[in-house]
């Protein structure tokens, strides 16, 4: 007998959700029916139907309580997907399509549902578009559902113990059930950074994996093997050094969420005592209790298009009036910024027309401004929410004074449509502008004055600064946040605007990568506004360093001339202050 | 029977959300609601024939609506389209 070690092997994936995890394999491999061609006697036609009807009420039973779970673990947008597959299940066209079929043939109910489900598979599959796929997934999962019921197979969705789960593809619905079990992590051969099983395991907090080639071949259930979903690795028989290095990396991060911890209740406040405020992006109205978790000095981003997602109308003023007062009411005595609709929409035209470059097409306040009574909902919805004198109203995509002004005639109005009706608002509401737009950044000193502050989006400022698309993957690695024309930029907007007692902050992604953090505070940036995940992490580096001394760092930047330069220095700077914090 | 040309608009075009909120807002009328794509036809009240269609944002497709209330079906409807889903354009 053969008693050799199995070989360590390691495979890399794409990461899809941070975390390390160690442990023993399940390995899912989804019931795939096989189905076969019966002939049905007339007379039981009517019991094959029922055969279907039974199974397709079991799957909508299922379906169901997946959504419910859905809806209560990440809440209503997240769960949208399911609401899709129970529609499928109610789809009549289809169901009569297969009924019709049934008396007509005479076949089993199995096959006839998959090979009319199947035509429309093959025309998703056939489709270039990166959505189809998902799509066709989602079909696939409805389609074997109910295969399985009429095979009265039950769900496999308890497993006993903690484990690593790895499929060849994991439907949404699955990620979610699986999760109500000890779930390690999970891992994929098929999927993208952006398929369902990725964005439900980052919002579960569960590591993941996908896109593993021949994963399945290697492994078999009950293996010891290590997930780094950080890097989007996977250590198969892992030897004993590789297990130590990856235990060591897991309670490192692990002790430093920890150490994390004690700073929620404090200030982010440099050491020679320059207070920062340090506030949360938020999306979605879930997130309120988790950014106070996470210590977050209110919000610095509301983005109320999250209000949109699932409407078929813009919701009306009432119903914006509730969650912007939620929102007040649960991060009072801190403030929380609402930005108004960045969107385009031309809800009430006719005619709906194309535009050849929407990001520099109909967006943002453009959109408001020629939507007054949107807006006015809007605007009065926010208003009334403002009792607690704890909220600001924030443009997007501004690019001139006029708009600025013509706002600010909106809010007027709003504020006397209020008062004719003895609606109680916060007369001194503030409001705020988006720069990002480089116009916006060149005049910044007279939005400064018209505004009581200035909040840098540097996601579309550095994509119009630079003239990059970032989602163009050929001329993807020149979008850089650290193009020394953007930092010249930032440092103009921060002076302009702090001269005229504006205060200045940034609710880009720059203003959550701990990498340009210490060269922000020199830059004299006064409020940071990120996703929750990262805040404990810029507060600990605000804490450890000095003013006089991050504004020194911020000289020497700007005397840079390229970017590699300024991101190998700030690198160097950062492993010697904070060796524990992972930089990009 | 009322036909007209309406154009997806957001970003991410006709994915299963936008499918799911069409085939609800459909549902809520009377009226036969059919959907025209390169010359292939589909139920717009079938989710499951609307998730077939690729159209992706700036592709445009025929709206054909025939019943009592043909006229609000296609106000609706038109409406839901223009608003690009309310999701990002």
């Amino acid at each position: 007998m053969d008693q050799t070690i199995k070989k360590e092997i390691k495979l890399k994936g794409i990461p899809a959700s941070p975390g390390i995890a160690i442990g023993p394999v399940f390995l899912f491999r989804k019931h795939e029916p096989i189905i076969l061609i019966r002939s049905i006697a007339a007379g039981d036609v009517e019991q094959e139907i029922g055969r279907l009807q039974n199974a397709v009420a079991r799957s909508k039973k299922e379906l169901t309580k997946v959504f419910e779970f859905a809806e209560q673990k990440l809440g209503a947008a997240q769960s949208k997907i399911f609401e899709a597959q129970i529609l499928i299940l109610e789809d009549v066209i289809l169901f009569e399509a297969v009924y019709k079929r049934l008396k007509r043939e005479q076949k089993n109910a199995e096959y006839i549902l998959k090979d009319e489900m199947e035509k429309y598979h093959q025309m998703m599959t056939a489709s270039k578009d990166e959505y189809a796929r998902e799509r066709a997934d989602d079909l696939l999962d409805v389609e074997n559902r109910i295969l399985r019921n009429l095979e009265e197979q039950k769900l496999i969705s308890k497993i006993d113990g903690s484990h690593i789960i790895i499929s060849h593809n994991l439907a949404a619905a699955d990620t979610l059930i699986f999760s109500r079990n000890d779930v390690l992590a999970y891992v994929t051969e098929l999927g993208g950074a952006t398929s369902h099983m990725a964005l439900l395991a980052r919002a579960l907090k569960i590591p993941a994996i996908v896109g593993v080639h021949q994963l399945l071949s290697l492994v078999q259930t009950n293996d010891q093997i290590v997930v780094d979903g950080y890097s989007g690795t996977i250590v198969l028989n892992p030897n004993s050094e590789t297990l130590k290095y990856y235990e060591k990396k897991k309670t490192q991060y692990q002790a430093f969420e920890e150490a994390l911890a004690p700073l929620r209740d404090l200030p982010a406040e440099t050491l020679d005592g320059h207070r920062i405020k340090l506030a949360a992006n938020v999306e979605l109205e879930e997130e309120l209790e988790f950014i106070k978790l996470r210590g977050a000095d209110g919000i610095g981003l509301y983005r109320t298009e999250s209000l949109l997602i699932g409407k078929e109308v813009f919701p009306s003023e009432e119903e914006q009036y509730e969650v912007y007062h939620r929102i007040a009411e649960s991060v009072f005595p801190k403030h929380a910024i609402i930005r108004t609709f960045d969107i385009g929409g031309d809800k009430f035209m006719t005619q709906a027309m194309k535009e050849n470059n929407p990001s520099l097409g109909w967006r943002g306040i453009r959109v408001m401004l020629d939507k007054p009574q949107i807006f006015l909902d809007q605007l009065r919805a926010i208003l009334r929410a403002s009792t607690l004198k704890n909220l600001a109203i924030m443009l997007p995509m501004v690019t001139s004074i006029k708009e600025v002004k013509l706002s600010k005639q909106l809010i007027a109005q709003a504020k006397d449509d209020l008062r004719v009706h003895n609606i109680p608002f916060d007369e001194n509401l503030r409001l705020g502008v988006m720069i990002e737009v480089p116009a916006a950044a060149v005049i910044a000193d007279h939005l400064a004055r018209e505004v009581s502050f200035l909040s840098i989006g540097t996601n579309d400022l550095i994509q119009y600064l630079l003239a990059v698309d970032r989602g163009n993957d050929i001329v993807s690695d020149l979008f850089q946040e650290f193009h020394p024309a953007v930092i010249r930029f930032l440092r103009r907007i921060i002076e302009r605007g702090t001269q005229e007692h504006a205060w200045v902050g940034m609710c880009g992604q720059m203003a959550g990568d701990p990498l340009a953090t210490i060269l922000l505070v020199g830059l004299g940036l006064d409020e940071f506004s990120v996703v929750p995940n990262i805040l404990p992490e810029i507060k600990k580096i605000i804490r450890s360093i000095h003013y006089t001394e991050a504004q020194h760092v911020a000289e020497r930047v700007l005397t840079m001339q390229s970017e590699d330069e300024i991101k190998a220095f700030l690198k160097h700077l950062m492993k010697h202050k904070f060796p524990d914090i992972p930089i990009g | 029977m009322i036909e007209r040309e309406v154009t997806i608009r957001n970003r991410a075009g006709l994915h299963t959300r936008p499918a799911a909120a069409i085939v609800k807002l459909a549902a809520k009328f009377k009226s036969e609601f059919f959907i025209e794509k390169d010359n292939f036809q589909i139920n717009g009240k079938s989710i499951i024939g609307v998730m077939t269609l690729a159209a992706e944002q700036g592709s445009k497709l025929l709206m054909r609506f025939d019943g009592p209330d043909e006229e609000e079906a296609y106000q609706a409807m038109a409406e839901l389209f223009e608003s690009g889903f309310c999701e990002p354009l």
